[in-house]
């Protein structure tokens, strides 16, 4: 594979978990590993590349517009290449009465980026109930989950990111 | 304490040391009730689950024994067992605590259910993206049961075999619909099916599939060592057992408490030993009793049971038990915009009158809220609501899945409890309660 993705090291990898995720599986059924799949391509890669998605569907038997489908249906997929650090602020009903848009506001003047923008260092996204009504408000950068956030406390976080 | 404080089913162990490991839940009598199933018939099984009257936790409230029994007995397929732990619905977070603090309890819960339905060797559990600590201690726990004998070739020592993989979703609220969940299995995107066929007839890959939610299986082992009767006397004439309710909003206790199935909303809010009441002296304006899904109560019907019978008397559900209070200066516009702003979000695209619906709704909300409203406003609101689902009653959606009905009641009856609201945004030009439209906590957390 000397024009795909990924470094020799990365291809070991790829191929080895990939080749245990489909154990999990019907032999007639690859196509059914598209999420692991996936989420084991931006794992490697921090997103989802169009070579990597290329190889992801090769090595299912589909074609590339199928993984593509699957893909961008999915918020936590990355079909573009994302900040470093991606952050999601939940700004549902349990997290807004505890004061969650005041929060998105915060990190917003703070960061210089508007919800749903990026740059390299950040993408800042709104996003949906994250479960975690019980501890609100509440977010997740790069899949992390921080809870009973108050904006000094997400000062804190923020400063911790290189 | 709560007149009716009943005996902790599901949360016994919450808050014990090591509780989410396999030698935790052994010490606290874990894997006894496999052990006892594995000894029984699996129609004994069955019919033991069936006469404890549980219910389905996930949202629906279906009688859990009777799913079961809808898989065919003699087919040449397999049957899949699919666990949903796509814990989504807003104000709902108590799966997210069972694959926290007791995995066990859910995966011999998948063992014995495994083992009671017909030719079932293989479970796949589904679990939200974003549950990334919850997949790892779950993924753990299974790793503990395997070595352990527990799953894998010979359960127990058994002729009973069961592989149970876990496969985590990647953030859409739409996967916890089962039959879109068994799409996102297959490796698709979460397109919900025409039913029926039924997932119990045609599931997984064309064969027979029980989908179960995570507290409903976390429930089966305590069904099976303790008896049927037991568990059904913890509850009420039509569902058995205790029950999770997650508690949210202007509260000063939020969080996740197993109560009986008698206890009303105003005793989950202001008891002691619950949500200890709302912070300084605000009083209740409106509470969302099952997920925000569900029908809002006004601050007059609270003195109602949090059980499936009895809220839906009252024109709403028991849903997934997420219980979302909000305070008297809580603005009904700017909290349903933000409720109708998540369906639109999250609808899938496949149906018409959703996809086109969800974001209309949100745009008209968001206009009135911002001042810009006009006379026909609220009218063209509930006509496109309708158009999505008409209520009252509950289920008339005119989509393939409830994500339909979900978008549109909140609508429907925030409208109808709290029109005057609505009407003054229109007739002011702005949103009453002008920048500070969350009440007491608008500023966040201290």
């Amino acid at each position: 594979m000397a024009e795909g993705p990924f470094s020799p090291e990365e291809q070991q990898r790829f191929d080895s978990a990939l080749a245990e995720i489909l154990t999990h599986y019907p032999p007639d059924r690859k196509e059914a590993a598209m999420m692991p799949a996936l989420r084991l391509l931006q794992a490697i890669k921090g997103w989802l590349p169009p070579e990597g998605m290329a190889l992801v569907a090769q090595r299912l038997g589909t074609s590339k517009e199928r993984a593509y489908e699957v893909a961008t249906f999915y918020v936590m997929f990355h079909t573009e290449k994302p900040g470093k650090h991606v952050i999601d602020v939940c700004t549902n009903l349990s997290c807004s009465l505890w004061g969650a848009e005041k929060l998105l506001q915060h990190i917003e003047r703070r960061i210089g980026l508007r919800a749903g923008e990026s740059n390299p260092k950040f993408t800042l996204r709104e996003t949906e109930c994250l479960a975690s009504c019980g501890t609100a408000p509440c977010l997740q950068i790069n899949e992390e989950h921080h809870e009973s956030l108050s904006p000094a406390k997400v000062d804190e976080i923020l400063s911790g990111l290189d | 304490m709560p007149t009716d404080a009943v005996e902790k089913v599901i949360t016994r162990n919450w808050g014990k040391a090591g509780s989410h490991t396999l030698d935790g839940y052994k010490q606290n009598g874990g894997y006894q009730a496999l052990k006892k199933a594995l000894g029984m018939k699996p129609q004994d099984v069955l019919d033991e689950v069936k006469k404890s009257n549980l219910r389905g936790r996930g949202g629906a409230g279906f009688p859990t024994g009777a799913k079961w029994g809808f898989v065919p007995k003699d087919s040449p397929k397999p049957t899949y067992l699919a666990v949903n732990a796509d814990e989504s619905e807003p104000g709902t977070f108590k799966d997210r605590y069972i694959l926290e603090y007791d995995p066990h309890m859910m995966i011999e819960g998948i063992a014995i259910t495994a083992y009671a339905l017909p030719r079932c060797n293989v479970a796949y559990i589904y679990i939200r993206g974003e549950f990334k600590k919850q997949a790892e201690i779950c993924q753990r726990a299974l790793d503990e049961a395997y070595a352990a004998g527990l799953l894998g070739k010979k359960v127990m020592g058994s002729d009973f075999s069961l592989d149970v993989w876990l496969v985590r979703g990647a953030g859409a609220y739409i996967c916890g619909e089962e039959t879109a969940l068994l799409e996102s299995l297959e490796g698709k995107k979460g397109w919900p099916r025409l039913k029926p066929p039924f997932p119990a007839v045609v599931g997984l890959f064309g064969a027979p599939t029980i989908i179960n939610n995570v507290e409903t299986l976390a429930s089966v082992p305590a069904i099976v060592e303790r008896g049927a009767a037991w568990y059904a006397g913890l509850g009420t004439e039509k569902s058995g057992g205790t029950r999770l309710i997650c508690l949210s909003g202007a509260v000063n206790r939020p969080g996740v408490y197993e109560i009986s199935l008698k206890t009303t909303i105003r005793e989950l809010i202001f008891d002691p030993e619950l949500g200890q009441g709302m912070p300084d002296g605000r009083s209740v304006k409106a509470v969302i009793p099952g997920g925000s899904s569900a029908p809002v109560l006004s601050a007059d019907e609270i003195d109602v049971a949090l059980e499936f019978e009895a809220l839906k008397n009252k024109g709403t559900m028991a849903g997934s038990g997420g219980v979302i209070v909000m305070d008297d200066a809580t603005c009904m516009v700017r909290s349903l915009w933000r409720v109708a702003r998540f369906y639109a979000e999250e609808s899938c695209g496949q149906c018409t009158p959703c996809r086109e619906g969800t974001p209309w709704q949100t745009r008209i909300l968001r206009k009135i809220e911002e001042g810009r409203g006009v006379k026909g406003d609220v009218e063209q609101l509930l006509n496109v609501a309708a158009a999505i689902a008409p209520y009252p009653p509950i289920g008339l959606g005119n989509t393939i899945c409830a994500l339909g009905d979900a978008a549109a009641l909140p609508t429907h009856s925030f409208v109808a409890k709290f029109r005057a609201e609505f009407d003054a945004h229109i007739d002011q030009k702005k949103c009453p309660y002008g920048d500070r439209p969350w009440g007491h906590f608008g500023g966040g957390r201290a």
